[in-house]
């Protein structure tokens, strides 16, 4: 069994509101001074989700991740999962690519990579959280889409894949390939072992340019694009938070008992 | 493109009613409509699509589409997607508009890589710019620490998912004048790759978390899961519902169904008691909403307390007891 996971490198999303920054003439954020970027939360989980398929079934795991040529270290530690192969995807022409470009450059590499039986990528990115390059690298390799997956199993010839829905979830099942978009319910993903961060170190990451993989320029031409950020802004909120006290913790309890009862 | 016209609701049944999102977006799509001096439409999946039709017209609709198939009665991404897409391209609609649900994420995501569109997920507001007469989206990024804008220049549909009670839902009209058309195109059952093979209810005990007028929510700060029951206990208390952040449904201290924020729940209550809960704004972005944040916290640089009305800087464990117990003589009072 051959998993392709899509995974991206991403501004630190749990660095304290008050670090955030943003620019808003380029519309981008500034990424605060020694923050190392991380992988998206929801790619990690992926990953987690194809180790446990190849703790059971076997099988390979490839990773591809288009970014900087810094999203090698985001690769790497999914090496250190578990997974066998990864790819970095870095042109200038895939810069600031929107999800239609992004999903179309992915299957361009996924197609150079040959076959596959799974392809599995984050319900959402943890930055722009676009919610939609999964979906629509489906239906650009043509394969079923089932989304928001806390759940894979293989059986058989088929996949068995549970989906969250608002009041609880359904049990689906898909042929293979088909791809899923993973929800942070599957799990918590596993540390990193001493033999995969030594085995992920000496792996050779290649990174493959557009031209690499056939990718048309005017595919990639902003011109193009399918959506474009109009405006970045960091909304201000003017709550003004009323500290409740008392001469005791237990005092202070039951000011706040007060308080509340009056809201509700 | 000139020739997209109108604005699309995708239109969602629950418990064989008009979903409260839906009629949110008629709301929305007909003030949208009514700026670009075109129709508003919606399309209705199901056996009750008909039924349903005259409603759906009250509340702003023009035109209804409908298939009334019985296979659209339970959600099946293959075979919406379908029946979506034909309309659309039949249709062609210059805007489609989705509720930010569990299938509105599913499918709008989804229609937008088969139509080639330019879709704005989880927006918080909506309008047609008066120059180009585009939609223009705005909504949350960086887990709710900065909010975009978005256009689509030449991809149509130009397409949104709306966030759930943010838009204000359509007044009723049952004066208004609208046509029901009957989807002749019949789905082809090839297509239809997935098959649902069953769906399951979880139960949550008390209060459901997104109707709730008072929601307690712990967070890691609460340590373990025998202690999230003085969470509960607070919570029953004030005959609220229970939330918690990503990290307490990780580790498995109350189920996945219960966390609130961003990838969780987006609840609304009059008051809003978060208990350990750093206030991330992946968590606050899904109870912004609330008419007033309670906040207990022992760190004072805690961002929850830059979204609080009131606050208690305090270890919980020393403050909850006695919050819990006061509050419950003062409800028996
Ligand atoms: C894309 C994305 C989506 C996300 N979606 C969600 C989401 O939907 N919902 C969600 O919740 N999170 C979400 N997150 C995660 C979010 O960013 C935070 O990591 C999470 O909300 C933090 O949870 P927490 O407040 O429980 O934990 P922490 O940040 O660890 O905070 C614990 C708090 O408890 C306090 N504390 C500790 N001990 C005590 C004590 N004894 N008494 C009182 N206070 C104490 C601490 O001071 C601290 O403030 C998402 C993240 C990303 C990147």
């Amino acid at each position: 069994m051959h998993t392709i996971i899509c995974v991206k490198q991403v501004l630190d999303p749990e660095i304290p509101p008050a670090k955030f920054k943003i620019d808003p003439e380029t519309k981008k954020v500034i990424p605060p001074a020694g923050v190392p970027p991380v992988i998206s939360v929801f790619d990690e989980r992926a990953v987690e989700a194809a180790c446990r398929l190849k703790d059971k079934n076997k099988g390979k795991i490839t990773i591809i991740s288009m970014g900087s040529a810094k999203a090698a270290d985001v690769v790497r530690h999914t090496l250190s999962m578990g997974a066998d192969d990864g790819i970095v995807l870095t042109d200038d022409a895939f810069e600031n690519l929107d999800s239609f470009g992004t999903a179309y450059v992915l299957s361009k590499a996924i197609k150079k990579i040959g076959a596959f039986d799974l392809v599995l990528c984050g319900r959402q990115a943890a930055d722009w959280g676009a919610g939609q390059v999964g979906s629509i690298l489906g239906e650009m390799l043509g394969i079923p889409i089932i989304t928001l997956a806390c759940n894979i199993e293989v059986t058989g010839q088929a996949l068995k894949i549970r989906r969250i829905v608002r009041d609880g979830f359904e049990v689906l099942e898909a042929p293979m390939p088909s791809l899923i978009t993973v929800s942070s319910e599957i799990g918590l993903p596993r540390l990193p072992g001493g033999m995969g961060l030594m085995m992920a170190r000496r792996k050779v990451i290649p990174t493959w340019k557009a031209v690499d993989i056939g990718a048309e320029a005017a595919m990639l031409d902003k011109a193009n694009s399918h959506t474009e950020v109009t405006g970045l802004s960091v909304p201000t909120r003017k709550s003004e938070c009323e500290m409740i006290t008392g001469v005791t913790l237990v005092e202070a309890a039951g000011n706040l008992a007060a308080r509340i009862i009056k809201l509700v | 493109m000139d020739t997209a016209k109108g604005v699309l609701v995708f239109g969602e049944i629950v418990d064989g009613k008009l979903a409260p999102v839906t009629i949110e977006l008629l709301g929305a799509g007909r003030k949208l409509a009514n700026e670009l001096g075109e129709e508003l439409s919606v399309l209705l999946l199901g056996s009750k699509g008909g039924s349903l039709g005259q409603e759906a017209i009250a509340f702003g609709a023009d035109t209804v589409y409908t298939d009334t198939d019985s296979i659209f009665d339970v959600y099946n991404s293959d075979a919406y997607t379908q029946a979506a897409s034909g309309l659309c391209k039949k249709a062609l609609p210059a805007v489609m508009l989705f509720g930010h649900t569990d299938i509105g994420c599913d499918l709008a995501p989804r229609l937008n890589g088969r139509l080639g569109g330019g879709l704005a997920m989880d927006c918080l507001a909506l309008a047609i710019d008066p120059a180009t007469k585009f939609l223009v989206s705005t909504r949350p990024v960086y887990g709710g620490n900065a909010r975009a804008t978005m256009v689509a220049k030449a991809a149509r549909p130009q397409m949104a998912t709306v966030r759930p009670k943010t838009l204000p839902a359509a007044e009723r009209n049952d004066s208004r004048q609208g046509k029901v058309v009957m989807i002749e195109d019949k789905i082809d059952p090839s297509v239809m790759k997935i098959k649902v093979m069953e769906r399951i209810k979880e139960e949550v005990e008390g209060v459901k978390l997104e109707d709730a007028e008072v929601v307690v929510s712990g967070g890691r700060g609460i340590g373990s899961k025998q202690n999230f029951e003085m969470v509960k206990e607070l919570a029953r208390v004030l005959g609220g519902a229970v939330g918690a952040t990503r990290p307490v449904c990780d580790e498995g201290w109350t189920p996945a169904g219960l966390q609130v924020g961003q990838s969780g729940k987006v609840v609304s209550p009059k008051v809003y008691i978060a208990v350990g809960v750093s206030g991330a704004m992946a968590h606050i972005t899904g109870c912004l909403g609330s008419k007033c944040i309670v906040a207990i916290n022992k760190d004072k640089e805690a961002n929850i307390f830059n979204v609080a009305q009131l606050g208690l800087i305090a270890d919980y464990k020393e403050v909850l007891p006695a919050l819990t117990a006061k509050l419950k003589e003062l409800k028996t009072a």
